[in-house]
């Protein structure tokens, strides 16, 4: 399993997890847990994705996440899940 | 699993707090190119660093891209070329066209700096160390990115003398070799005393000769996610800052690993170290000064700077070392003055002086860096200032460095401007009493004892 951690960040609105979801789906990503808070109007939602099926490269993924991000208005970051393993994990 | 909290504290770090992988080093032994036909030599050395690093800056690219860290350079170490070069050149100008393939093959694989343009004179030179030294000014006003540096004492081998008296002349003449633009030659010069094998920083990496053929090191970076994680700790006692330093460094010091282990994978090269290096930067909030500030202190150079320097240097040492299998280079705070706003304004108010400088050396990890002084200093006080620093390397069993920066035309009360990392300074005074008699004496200075440690 190939796990990327996906972050959204900004100004809530109506439908980014229908967007962010269908992207996802269209591209064959696997979402395995979501959480998600909105503090002060901000939307905040990390989501823990397998990428094993998934046909693009992680970078290709990655700007793709990220200009859709700016059609909706929030930034979007897709990192794999090993810089916080190790960040935070002994 | 990793849960909101602990990923929403990495991305605060790496968009707020300036974290970063400082570099990629990519120490490439060139041993194997040593040819007494300079045009052959050169040849060799293209090639073979070439292959090497053609896929470095893509790689580090790619890396930073997948974990969302900026890596923000990449770089190369190579063997001292004293001893590359020394069958081969027989002036000072062939060893100036070494630097020049150095800075072509550089520019051709997109790094930003390439080190090793060096020689390892801690106790001797030999004719071939002598030509590089004097070659020095020549090297590094006619190329862009090589770095050069010197090995001057050890605590084995004492210090020699004589290259300390070479190296104040030739800082000054690569001073005026550079004059156009600030002197600039010199911030990428810089003198050792026990001087890292595999130290990933510039000025001074090199390749040392224990080295394998090819070895991936990696310098992190952090002083802004240290200062912000102490300012929750305000007003605490000493065990809650110093525990707050080690967590900090230990978690900063796993993304170098992270990055220097995945690197060595693509690359198919070994794992050689990660640096756990408190290296600043001109940017607001990536400043070692002011940790120290928030440790306490008024300004960097207050009274108290170098017991709260010595603190931070070792807590980082300690949290790094158990984040990485193998840690290496130079490890520690670097305290250079114009690549660190806080010390620059530290300076500008009077705060700072040269000689509290000096005493933070003996504790932090490197030495007297990016210090701008008068363009007319002499170049016996310059061999002086070496000296000075070369003792305190020598005697305490660690590294010094000096990389200072005589601006000519320009005196105290004038600042100067590098430009990017290296930033800009307020040239800073010099202490006008001669030293000449000291520095014309010939020889070394003798190794210290290793016992009667009182």
């Amino acid at each position: 399993m190939k796990r990327t951690i996906i972050t959204v960040v900004g100004k809530d609105t109506v439908g980014i997890i229908a967007k962010v979801c269908t992207f996802l789906a269209e591209n064959g990503i696997n979402i395995l847990d979501i959480s998600q808070t909105i503090v002060q109007g901000y939307f905040n939602m990390m989501m823990i994705v397998d990428t094993s099926g998934m046909k693009k490269t992680h970078g290709d993924m990655s700007e793709e996440m990220e200009a859709l991000g700016e059609e909706i208005g929030v930034v979007i970051k897709c990192q794999k899940e090993e810089i916080f393993d190790k960040m935070h994990r002994i | 699993m990793i849960n909101l909290y602990e990923v929403t504290e990495t991305n605060n770090m790496i968009s707020k707090e300036n974290l970063d992988v400082r570099t990629i080093t990519l120490g490439v032994s060139l041993l194997d190119c040593i040819d007494s036909d300079l045009d052959k030599l050169k040849d060799k050395i293209y090639r073979k660093i070439y292959d090497a690093a053609k896929d470095l800056v893509r790689t580090g690219e790619e890396i930073s891209r997948e974990f969302g860290v900026p890596i923000v350079n990449k770089r190369i170490s190579v063997t001292p070329m004293a001893l590359v070069g020394g069958a081969a050149c027989r002036c000072a100008e062939d060893f100036a066209a070494l630097a020049g393939t150095l800075d072509k093959v550089a520019k051709d694989v997109g790094v930003n700096f390439i080190g090793g343009y060096s020689a390892l004179v801690c106790k001797g030179m030999t004719s071939a160390d002598e030509l590089l030294i004097r070659s020095i000014p020549l090297a590094l006003s006619s190329t862009e990115r090589v770095c050069s540096s010197v090995n001057l004492g050890s605590t084995r081998t004492g210090i020699n003398m004589d290259a300390v008296r070479l190296m104040g002349e030739i800082i000054k003449n690569t001073a005026e070799y550079t004059k156009e633009n600030d002197s600039l030659g010199c911030a990428k010069l810089v003198v050792f005393c026990n001087a890292p094998d595999d130290n990933p920083f510039m000025a001074g990496a090199f390749h040392g000769v224990t080295e394998a053929d090819k070895i991936i090191n990696v310098g992190v970076s952090g002083p802004g996610v240290v200062k912000n994680a102490l300012e929750k700790v305000r007003g605490e006692s000493f065990e809650v800052l110093c525990e707050t330093i080690k967590k900090t460094a230990f978690k900063v010091t796993r993304v170098g690993q992270l990055v220097a282990q995945e690197a060595s994978a693509r690359l198919g090269v070994p794992f050689g170290i990660v640096d756990l290096s408190l290296a600043p930067t001109p940017a607001i909030g990536d400043s070692v000064a002011d940790i120290l500030c928030e440790i306490g202190l008024e300004h960097a150079g207050a009274p108290g700077t170098t017991a709260a320097l010595a603190l931070l240097n070792d807590q980082v040492k300690k949290g790094g070392v158990m984040a990485s299998s193998y840690v290496g280079g130079l490890s520690g705070a670097f305290i250079p003055v114009s690549e660190d706003q806080g010390m620059i304004d530290a300076v500008q108010a009077g705060a700072l002086t040269l000689e509290k400088l000096e005493a933070m050396t003996c504790v932090c990890s490197v030495g007297l860096d990016m210090i701008a002084i008068p363009g007319d200093t002499k170049a016996s006080t310059i061999s002086g200032i070496i000296a000075d620093e070369m003792a305190i390397g020598m005697v305490n069993q660690k590294t010094t460095a000096v990389r200072i920066i005589p601006v000519i035309g320009k005196g105290v009360g004038e600042t100067v401007e590098f430009g990017g990392l290296l930033g800009y300074a307020p040239i800073m005074p010099v202490n006008g009493f001669s030293c000449e008699a000291f520095i014309g004496r010939r020889g070394r200075i003798p190794a210290p004892i290793h016992s009667f440690k009182n």
